[in-house]
């Protein structure tokens, strides 16, 4: 019963909790049995909440029990990215210099979980501050992915994506500056969301690069990322960049899910696609085949800035970063080095002691970007390839309603088989940067495997506030292919 | 040596506190002088996630200080990080505006001799979030960060004050702008209102002209630290250049501290550092646009400002420019005054007189403004209407103002009361001068011979007339009727 409770959706878990057929308590104990068992193997949590959690459970079934209203996501038991601010347990962002903050608030989306009555198990692992793309940059542990445990789950919310492939919670939030949700997703094998930047407040989100920053869902399914979104989406006085619902209307993602989008003219710009792996290309033509029998066009589309993302990213993200990441000083909270010689010391050598190697090496390219004499060379010269890129999307989507690409070149690698390179790793992130640049809506849908039964991620793009399209694109495809219902390994046995 | 002129040149940059309930990018309330740490919360604590809101008043505020200051207002405007660490500032950086302030190119007229104004450019102004203060206790330093996220407005001027005096002149005159405005209460004990000034000078000697280095003095606080720092940078740097020559070069302009007990600037960074503050757009915000309806709303809220206010005193009331200035020193002392003219028909003069030499001090002495006394502008222009009339003295309307304030009565009643009531009926008032006259013959007589005498001995006569009356004969009315008499 527990492993096949463990499968259901989101909405099916939902629904059979409100109908009494299982109980949110059964549920979140059959959560917490998994991770007993798979944890110690996968590493995908900095911090659970097992009592906190079945108190959630108890208290959500006896609600239902007395026939009260209860919340969209009432008695699920879901995972939040370390990086999102809670009341309870630490909020580390998987860095030293956080091991023991503990944040007088929640982040929005956070309390709007728990507002839908989810029963939050934990905290997920991720790269230091959200800065890479294998988890392996985490300061405190290290994940691995659930179908091959000497791969990495891809980064950086690779926590979170490995806790949904592996069952260890029903749909986790992560956080997607460059790929971070979209990336994990397709090494994992399940579905990630990035929303268009502004859908969801990001107030209390740990900023990394803050107007590339997004929060999202990881799920099993594309039904449960509409549901995610119903519950996260929308303005927050809290957040001045969440955009107003009267300019970008709020849709029921759930609501016309299942109506297929009739004459569906797919963008593809065939040069990029030839970067990646043959397994890679190979599933994305076969996507493509299964598009096409459902009456879908597809339509070349020139996206000619597209090559000039990643350099792009890597000045604004790190730019960014180097001031949003100036408030961990040692001063007021988080790591404070032994014995300063001065203040100055407090500040350096407490930064030194507790950035890992990747966060300080963002930070120092972001301090140059911005540094007098350079802000022109590099700044400025990425925010107007950043603009470039933007009028590429606008000017393609007048041709298409989707654009269809792989989200990584690869599928997921070996863990250490590129930590040494940061510059190969950087370059996993190719096909997901440009959607957080211009800041449209993209998710990553599970297309199949490679020849190691490594999972391939197919990546769709839309417009701007235009998630309700994005999902129902997405659900075309995963109605004919559901591939959901394949399960790592590690899990079956 | 002998054939040295000079010529002194100031620019100044101002930060004003706006009296905003809440701070710049959070609800904490914005309160002085209260426990260390007890007005924060995770936004003005800079921790990690929160993010910035704007609040709409403070921006309105600065856009009418703006106008005041008879600045273009931009009609787009954004906000940058300007990065730098200190422990006062939690984020490490300070939200700003760098390269497009909510104001720009504006000017101020401050008021110099009677009936004159200079007009002082005004470069921009721009908003800005303060930071919390460091307090230096034996071996460590505490922060307290209940000031960090004031809603701080930066005032830079062009360098076009030419001595102490009109820099003083412009920055009491802004107090009395931003406080008329209701922007700020630009308290100096409260650090409301902080100055620093660029001095340097231009110097002729020998037909040829020499700049000194321009000294920035960081930091003053009040009014008196302002004027004497400037005092005390144009006879120093006289003495250098007379001493070394030393001329204004690229990046010799140094930083000096007002140190208070020794009334003297002293060095705190030789050569102008090259800051990197790094400044990028705050991603966190969205840009500003001010679009005609809400310009126009806030154009609606602003007053008369308070130097035409004083121009106008004197051209419509006959004010002299020193009385106008006092009574123009604070709004609601201005408009009490204005009310009671105007509305009431005083007469100003004298409600000038009674306010001036009475009002404003009880008013002092009770911490509040003339208009919170209890006194109406109705009332005060009765009295200076009685005073007119005849009356009563002028002396006595002060004794009667001062009975106002603690009874609340209507001056008529008290001056009845405290019999103030001046005796003119000159058919009484002659009766009595006769007596006088007959028992004081010497007296009549030295008045009479026109002597050195004279003018005294009337004096005594008269004195003996209001002393037969109890002060109440109207010595106008007794003085004409001693002039008929004794020729």
């Amino acid at each position: 019963m527990s492993d096949e409770l463990l499968n259901f959706s989101c909405i099916e878990l939902r629904d059979k909790i409100a109908s009494g057929q299982v109980s949110s308590v059964e549920a979140t104990k059959a959560v917490f049995s998994a991770i007993d068992e798979i944890e110690p193997v996968i590493g995908a949590y900095i911090s659970t909440f097992k009592e906190q959690a079945l108190k959630k459970a108890k208290e959500v079934d006896a609600n239902i029990a007395s026939g009260k209203n209860v919340g969209l996501l009432a008695g699920v038991p879901v995972a939040i990215k370390d990086v999102l601010c809670t009341t309870f347990g630490a909020t580390t962002c998987a860095s030293k210099i956080l091991e023991n903050f503990h944040a007088p608030y929640n982040a929005t989306v956070v309390q709007k979980l728990l507002d839908a009555d989810a029963v939050i198990v934990g905290k997920t692992n991720l790269d230091e501050f959200a800065m890479g793309s294998s988890t392996e940059n985490s300061g405190l542990k290290q994940t691995v992915n659930p179908w091959d445990s000497e791969r990495v789950p891809g980064g950086s919310s690779g926590g979170s994506a490995a806790a949904v492939a592996a069952r260890m919670c029903f749909s986790a939030l992560g956080s997607d500056t460059g790929g971070s949700i979209r990336q994990p997703a397709s090494f994992c094998g399940v579905v990630g969301l990035k929303p268009t930047y502004g859908r969801v407040s990001r107030y209390g989100l740990v900023a990394y690069g803050s107007s590339l920053d997004q929060i999202g869902p990881l799920t099993k399914t594309v039904g449960d990322t509409a549901l995610m979104l119903n519950i996260i989406a929308g303005h927050d006085s809290k957040d001045s960049t969440s955009v107003n619902e009267d300019i970008a209307p709020l849709a029921d993602y759930m609501a016309e899910l299942d109506r297929p989008v009739e004459g569906l003219r797919i963008g593809i710009v065939g040069r990029l696609n030839i970067g990646a792996d043959g397994s890679v290309q190979k599933a994305i033509a076969e996507v493509i085949e299964v598009y096409k029998n459902l009456g879908a066009e597809l339509v070349e589309i020139e996206m000619p800035h597209f090559d000039y993302a990643i350099a792009s990213y890597y000045m604004v993200a790190t730019a960014e970063a180097s001031s949003n990441l100036a408030r961990y000083d040692g001063v007021h909270y988080g790591h404070r080095t032994a014995e300063p010689k001065d203040y100055i010391e407090v500040y350096s050598k407490s930064r030194q002691e507790a950035f890992g190697k990747e966060v300080q090496r963002r930070i120092m390219l972001g301090t140059y970007a911005l540094s007098s004499g350079y802000y022109d060379a590099y700044y400025l010269k990425a925010l107007k390839v950043r603009n470039l890129i933007r009028g590429d999307f606008v000017k393609a989507y007048q041709k298409c309603d989707c654009i269809m690409m792989p989200v990584s070149p690869t599928t997921a690698f070996k863990v250490g088989e590129k930590i040494a390179d940061p510059l190969t790793m950087y370059l996993s992130d190719i096909y997901t940067i440009a959607a957080n640049l211009a800041g449209v809506p993209s998710i990553s849908v599970p297309c199949g495997f490679d020849e190691n039964r490594l999972p391939v991620g197919l990546q769709i793009l839309t417009p701007a506030f235009s998630e309700d399209k994005l999902l129902r694109i997405a659900r075309m495809y995963e109605n004919q292919t559901k591939w959901y219902e394949e399960r790592p390994e590690l899990i079956n046995k | 040596m002998s054939d040295i002129r000079y010529k002194v040149v100031v620019g100044l940059e101002i930060h004003v506190h706006l009296s905003t309930r809440t701070k710049m990018f959070c609800s904490c309330a914005l309160e002085y002088g209260v426990t260390a740490n007890s007005r924060v919360c995770p936004v003005c604590l800079g921790m990690p996630g929160v993010l910035p809101v704007m609040n709409k008043k403070a921006y309105e505020y600065a856009v009418m200080a703006g106008i005041s200051l008879n600045c273009q207002i931009a009609r787009f405007t954004k906000w940058d990080r300007k990065n730098y660490y200190y422990p006062d500032l939690p984020k490490n950086y300070q939200i700003s505006q760098y390269d497009l302030p909510l104001a720009g190119s504006g000017f101020i007229e401050i008021p110099l001799e009677p009936g004159q104004a200079k007009r002082i450019r005004i470069r921009r102004a721009h908003l800005e979030e303060d930071a919390g203060k460091n307090l230096h206790t034996g071996n460590f330093s505490q922060v307290d960060l209940n000031r960090a996220g004031t809603p701080l407005l930066e005032i830079v001027t062009e360098p076009d004050m030419n001595s102490a005096a009109e820099v003083r002149a412009l920055a009491t005159e802004l107090q009395r702008i931003v406080r008329y405005l209701g922007v700020s209460e630009a308290d100096m004990q409260k650090g409301h209102m902080r100055f620093e000034p660029n001095v340097n000078l231009v110097i002729s000697k020998d037909g040829k002209e020499y700049k000194t280095p321009i000294v920035e003095v960081k930091n003053l606080n009040s009014f008196r630290a302002l004027e004497r720092s400037i005092e005390y940078e144009v006879s120093r740097q006289l003495d250098e250049f007379i001493e070394s020559g030393r001329v204004m070069e690229m990046g010799n302009k140094s930083t000096r501290g007002w140190d208070d007990t020794n009334q003297a600037t002293m060095l705190q960074r030789e050569k102008e550092e090259a800051h990197d503050y790094r400044y990028f757009p705050e991603p966190d915000l969205v840009p500003v646009e001010m679009n005609d309806e809400w310009l126009t709303d806030i154009q609606s809220r602003i007053c008369e400002l308070p130097l035409e206010k004083q121009m106008r005193f004197v051209s419509e009331y006959g004010l002299s420019d020193y009385d106008a200035g006092v009574l123009t020193q604070d709004r609601a002392t201005a408009e009490y005054f204005d009310n009671a003219v105007k509305h009431h028909r005083g007469d100003a003069k004298r409600i000038c007189n009674l306010l001036s030499q009475t009002g404003l001090k009880i008013a002092n002495e009770k911490g509040c403004k003339v208009s919170e006394l209890g006194v109406s502008p109705f009332q005060i222009a009765v009295l200076s209407q009685m005073v007119n009339k005849g009356l009563i003295s002028a002396t006595a309307s002060a004794t009667v103002l001062e009975q106002m304030v603690q009874t609340h009565e209507e001056p008529q009643a008290i001056a009845e009361k405290l019999n103030l009531i001046q005796k003119s009926d000159e058919a009484e008032l002659e009766k009595i001068v006769e007596q006088v006259l007959a028992e004081n013959s010497a007296a009549v007589e030295d008045v009479k011979d026109g002597g050195k005498k004279s003018g005294k001995a009337k004096g005594f006569l008269l004195g003996q007339v209001m002393q037969k009356t109890r002060g109440q004969a109207n010595p106008k009315v007794v003085s004409k009727i001693l002039s008929r008499k004794l020729g």
